[in-house]
């Protein structure tokens, strides 16, 4: 047991960032999620742990500043909302190519452009499927409460490790900005450079005369080698799957009808699932807490046993695709949200299923 | 005497340093390039920094940095040297520090990481070849491609009203509080190279000070992307580019 706080999600992954053993945060202010860099720089972990917080010319210079540390083996984070992650895309295409620990959150606002501040899930594409150029991925969480953007701070930093690879959590305006009890995990020290050298043997801390010089790049001229390098990504991708696929099961077992959603939709899809089971429905919910790696098998599984599956996404459906592509053809696979900023109700969620998926 | 009697330690008057990685140079032969290369890692290496330097290289014709020198390094994307250098040396403050860039990559995609550093007072040293010109990409206009000369995309010679100025960006960091060491060097003689390397040296010595961000540039040429041979090319930037950036300290340190 840690510390029981009353937190914004914004200020709980800040928080739990600098218990995690962060060394380094870069960031710049955008809406919904400035509260990140503010709670840090009102804390001041650069007193206290060490952890360097800087807040950059731009997005664009933020994860450049975490590729630079990262590269050096250190803890690095950067936060933005949705048109600062276009941004920061160049940034992560290159530290996934150059195998670099990170953490991002994304505070999901409206779009495209500029959009709105209100919530929205419309960047499921972006953070699975690429976003920036090249064969790669990205290992994805989404939060579904306060409590979560806490924890996978500190399970995004272990994942960023465990697989040399950016980690980013998808959250969105609601998460972040609404404030819940959290219980704070008890702080973990920061490691030491010695500590470093050992478990990042990779980075670059300065060539000693006992090694090799260390390089951090994302070039290879050489195609063959380079094909060679995309093949040990998807390697790693793999292992991702078969190893670190998160879901959570709600009233699944008896379900005849499924709805899938994730973070805040997943929230609203509860309550849907509490209505529908008065009414005598046995509805049930899967919520991927991964979003790559996807549960492919679980929603695979749950098609040969309930008629027909709602993807309810505060969008104009993008997580619905994997979700098809799981079931692959067996049931009725549809999706339900509002977008734009717009936040369906559980009222309306359950009148979609009745009209599209148990009418249909 | 025979040729054995010559080749003695004490005859010893040139060598290669040995912070030059066994690779040979990609760059065009006569190119400044590699002759900044190797004063920067002969002052490495004479002041025994090693271990303690982590370098930045850039995209350009100097993306391979890396592979020729005998340090730790980052490749960083287009413009963006100076943004992983800032973190590289505030988590790790104990370290030297430097990026290694051309005037694309400094002065045109990376402008503004290249001014943000140089205001924060980064505690880095800046390298900047200009040679005027995007040499790695086959000779396209730069930033600093002097008026009415000409460049792939700019055939008919740089005209300044269709196509903006040449931006004298040491100029424009050395007014920024942040920068405590601004100087311009070239590297075509002798000369020249030993004073750029008394340059180099300084701005090590200073980044102990922590005193804030040391920018050094070198006018340099690209005898491929200018298509003149390198003597040539060495004459031409004297003639032209030296009269535009003109060599000299543009900020010194008041000690
Ligand atoms: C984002 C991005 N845009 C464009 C390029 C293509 N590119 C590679 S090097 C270069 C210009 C480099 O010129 P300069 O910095 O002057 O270096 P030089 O080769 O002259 O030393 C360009 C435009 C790139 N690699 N990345
Ligand atoms: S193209 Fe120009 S800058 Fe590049 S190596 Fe050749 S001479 Fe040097
Ligand atoms: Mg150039």
């Amino acid at each position: 047991m840690g510390e029981l706080r009353l937190m914004k999600g914004n200020e709980a992954i800040a928080e739990a960032a600098v218990r995690a053993g962060c060394d380094g945060y870069f960031g710049y202010p955008i809406t919904p999620q400035s509260e990140v860099l503010e709670y840090l720089m009102s804390v001041k972990p650069y007193e206290t742990t060490g952890m360097v917080v800087l807040q950059a010319e731009s997005e664009v210079s933020a994860i450049n500043m975490c590729y630079g540390g990262a590269g050096c083996g250190k803890m690095v984070m950067t936060s933005s909302s949705s048109p600062g992650i276009s941004l920061k895309m160049e940034g992560i295409s290159y530290m996934a190519g150059a195998e670099l620990p990170l953490l991002i959150l994304n505070v999901v606002r409206g779009g495209p452009g500029l959009g709105t501040i209100q919530p929205s899930q419309c960047d499921y594409f972006q953070a699975t499927k690429g976003g920036g150029h090249g064969d790669y991925r990205l290992y994805v969480l989404a939060p579904a409460s306060v409590q979560e953007m806490a924890d996978f701070a500190k399970l995004g930093f272990e994942m960023a490790y465990k697989y040399r690879t950016p980690v980013m959590i998808l959250s969105d305006g609601i998460i972040g900005q609404m404030m819940e009890k959290v219980d704070l995990f008890d702080p973990i020290p920061r490691r030491t450079n010695e500590e470093i050298i050992k478990t990042c043997p990779w980075a670059t801390t300065g060539k000693t005369a006992n090694r090799e010089r260390n390089i951090i790049t994302s070039l290879d001229l050489d195609s063959a080698k380079q094909e060679k390098h995309v093949f040990d990504l998807d390697a790693k991708y793999k292992r991702m799957q078969a190893e670190d696929t998160r879901f959570e099961r709600i009233m699944c077992d008896d379900a005849e009808y499924l709805l899938v959603a994730y973070g805040s939709s997943a929230r609203i899809c509860q309550k849907t699932v509490d209505v529908a089971r008065a009414e005598g429905i046995k509805l049930g919910l899967l919520r991927p807490i991964t979003l790559f790696p996807f549960p492919t098998d679980e929603i695979s599984k749950l098609a040969g046993q309930v008629k027909g599956m709602l993807s309810v996404e505060m969008s104009l459906g993008q997580m619905v695709e994997d979700v098809r592509l799981a079931v692959n053809g067996k049931i009725p696979v549809e999706h339900y949200g509002r977008t734009g900023g717009m936040i369906h109700t559980p009222a309306e969620v359950l009148a979609a299923l009745k009209s599209i998926i148990i009418g249909g | 005497m025979e040729m054995k009697d010559i080749i003695k330690p004490e005859n010893l008057v040139f060598k290669k340093t040995s912070l030059f990685t066994e690779k040979p140079l990609s760059y065009c032969p006569g190119c400044g390039h590699g002759t900044v290369h190797r004063l920067i890692l002969e002052t490495i290496e004479e002041m025994g920094l090693q271990a303690e330097t982590i370098g930045v290289a850039p995209v350009g014709c100097s993306v391979l940095a890396y592979e020729f020198m005998d340090i730790d390094m980052q490749q960083a994307a287009h413009g963006r040297a100076p943004a992983l250098a800032t973190a590289i040396k505030r988590l790790h403050p104990e370290k030297f520090v430097f990026t290694y860039q051309g005037d694309g990559d400094l002065a045109a995609i990376g402008t503004a990481e290249t001014i943000h550093a140089c205001n924060r007072g980064e505690n880095i040293i800046i390298f900047f070849v200009n040679n005027g010109i995007y040499g790695m990409t086959g000779g396209q206009m730069a930033p600093t491609t002097l008026p009415g000369m000409k460049t792939s995309t700019s055939p008919f010679g740089r005209d300044t009203e269709i196509m903006g100025n040449p931006l004298k960006i040491t100029e424009l960091v050395a007014h920024l509080p942040g920068t405590y060491y601004v100087t311009r060097n070239a590297v075509h003689t002798p000369a020249a190279a030993r004073k750029a390397k008394k340059a180099i040296q300084k701005a090590f010595e200073y980044q102990k000070l922590n005193k804030g961000l040391c920018f050094l540039e070198f006018v340099s040429n690209c005898n491929s992307g200018w298509k003149l041979p390198p003597v040539k090319s060495n004459e031409w930037m004297v003639e032209n580019m030296f009269p535009y950036y003109p060599l000299g300290d543009i900020k010194v340190p008041s000690l």
